[in-house]
């Protein structure tokens, strides 16, 4: 076979679902039945209505994108600050700092997310928002310092020693040096926070029991037990929850590239 | 230089939330993994090595989720990594059309693995799924023996794209001359893919395979979304059966089989590690 029919197989496999979910999504479930995987030849928006308004929805989302709003910087501010003591402390610290964090790469959330239940639990953390937020943050911390410090021990020493020859100290250096440098890396990382934060289900589906503080991935997952097989309802859910990283990645394609093959080099 | 004391201070907040929610509950799991706690009763029993010896000796149902999880590892690590060298072979030239076929080959790593489960579980339905209507036989999901094979395929189609960038960019750091010179020793085309592109790629290949092993074994939210909670036998993998466990009140045994679950990804890692040392000659 030709190199270009293998690459347009693959394509096909890989957009004739996507799209089959898009059109399903327009269709009703008669019409779904009578033809699966064309486009939907009288389409409705009463899944989205229902979707949306009955099933509550948009409030999911709201949930969803009030998480990642704040775990994402907060995992790259508290991150991009120990890629930062790594980069500039002397060579023994720099490494048990660096090694503290970098154990954390080898541990699985399943093998951490029994004790944290029962941590949460005891706080009052668990079944809030909040808790989610800081439980992202923590179990991405290992990740976020594995790239950024990565990057910042790249930047060269001797700009840090002219720094503070001007007088700057550590946290001026930090400012106008070290961040302003890794922005490429600091926005692959935020990219890859993101798209885990995002698509998380395992935290919700532990931290979370009260409907109206579910996120999406959590949502969806309760509406296959509810709906079961309503295909154009489901497929609803997965456009709304899909359409955001979608459209981000249609603009910001290179980024989402450079963020999830950081984070697959050690993930 | 002048020291920089301050410099300490920085880490400081996030070494803090590291202890306090990951070094500490990580300490807490290896306490509970040797009780029978349920989780929410005041009091429980010691029982020492009892949860681990009963989770290697006398547990069908974690010996038929390893056996799962490893026949989905095995599936997923070679059908991934051969099909990601091959969409990496065939795009590795930067063109227009190259470009945009490795974004749409990259796009289904971004959804969540439940909306995957969900487009998969319509493409398996045996009534109205796809490949049912275009004349595939079998009920695929249905079917205990081949079932998590079509878990592998879906989980296949989620992240070969991830790993097919991973191999386009050791590809890129082959040197064009190494060709050239393969090229004027007469080397055909499998000739350079098999002496030049192949041992030389063996640093990604380690990369892609290592990191496939570990999504394999995370693969939790695609068995639920495809399976339902708790999945059937013939889909459940340790990730699954640790939750399930947990969720039957049942806090101490599962924080033993989580401990073991470590253990079988640290071995696993291992051989692959020794496996791509050997290969490459050390």
């Amino acid at each position: 076979m030709t190199r270009r029919s293998l690459l347009a197989i693959y394509a096909l496999l890989i957009t004739v679902p996507l799209l089959v979910v898009l059109f399903g999504s327009f269709k009703t479930t008669p019409d779904l039945f009578a033809s699966p995987f064309g486009p939907p030849l009288r389409p409705t928006l009463d899944n989205y209505r229902e979707i949306l308004g009955d099933a509550g929805l948009l409030r999911v989302f709201g949930n969803s994108v009030l998480v990642v709003v704040v775990s994402v910087p907060a995992t790259l501010a508290l991150a991009s600050l120990v890629g930062y003591a790594v980069a500039r402390l002397p060579r023994r610290p720099s490494r048990i700092l660096f090694g503290v964090f970098a154990a954390g790469l080898a541990v699985p959330a399943q093998a951490m997310m029994i004790p944290q239940y029962v941590q949460f639990d005891r706080l009052g953390l668990r079944d809030s928002l909040l808790g989610l937020m800081l439980i992202n943050v923590v179990v991405t911390l290992p990740v976020a310092v594995f790239i950024l410090s990565g990057f910042m021990r790249t930047l060269p020493r001797e700009l840090f020693e002219a720094a503070a020859l001007d007088g700057a100290g550590p946290w001026g250096a930090y400012r106008r040096i070290a961040i302003p440098l890794s922005l490429p890396s600091l926005a692959a990382t935020a990219i890859f926070l993101l798209v885990m934060h995002w698509n998380d289900l395992l935290y919700p589906l532990l931290f979370i029991d009260s409907p109206a503080k579910r996120t999406l991935p959590l949502a969806l997952l309760d509406f296959s037990g509810e709906y079961l097989t309503d295909y154009p309802l489901l497929f609803t859910g997965v456009v709304v929850a899909s359409v955001p990283m979608v459209a981000l990645y249609a603009f910001l394609q290179r980024w989402f590239v450079a963020g999830m093959t950081a984070g697959a080099i050690k993930g | 230089m002048r020291r920089h004391w301050g410099l300490y201070l920085f880490p400081i907040p996030a070494l803090a939330l590291y202890l306090a929610f990951f070094v500490l509950p990580a300490a807490q799991g290896l306490q509970y993994a040797i009780t029978d706690w349920d989780g929410f009763s005041p009091g429980f029993d010691w029982v020492g090595a009892g949860n681990f010896t009963r989770i290697v000796s006398a547990d069908d149902q974690f010996a038929n989720a390893l056996g799962n999880n490893l026949t989905f590892l095995l599936a997923v690590v070679s059908g991934q990594t051969v099909l990601a060298l091959g969409l990496a072979v065939l795009l590795a030239a930067r063109s227009r059309g190259s470009t945009a076929l490795r974004a749409l080959f990259f796009l289904p790593t971004v959804l969540s693995s439940i909306s995957v489960a969900f487009v998969w579980r319509f493409v398996y339905d045996p009534n109205l799924g796809l490949l049912h209507s275009v004349g595939v036989p079998g009920t695929f999901l249905g079917d205990e023996d081949t079932a998590i094979l079509w878990v592998a395929v879906a989980q296949i189609w989620f992240h070969a794209g991830q790993m097919m960038v991973l191999f386009i960019a050791g590809l890129h750091q082959i040197p064009a001359e190494l060709y050239e010179a393969a090229h004027v020793d007469g080397a055909g085309r499998w000739q350079r893919f098999r002496f030049v592109t192949w041992p030389l790629l063996a640093p990604a290949t380690a990369l892609v395979v290592a990191y496939t092993t570990i999504q394999s074994f995370k693969a939790f939210d695609l068995i639920l979304g495809l399976a339902g909670n708790p999945p059937r036998s013939s889909l459940d993998i340790l990730s699954t059966r640790i939750y399930t466990t947990f969720t039957n009140s049942r806090l101490g045994y599962a924080a033993a089989e989580s401990i073991v679950f470590m253990l079988a990804i640290g071995v696993v890692t291992w051989l692959q590690n020794r496996a791509a040392r050997i290969g490459a000659g050390r």
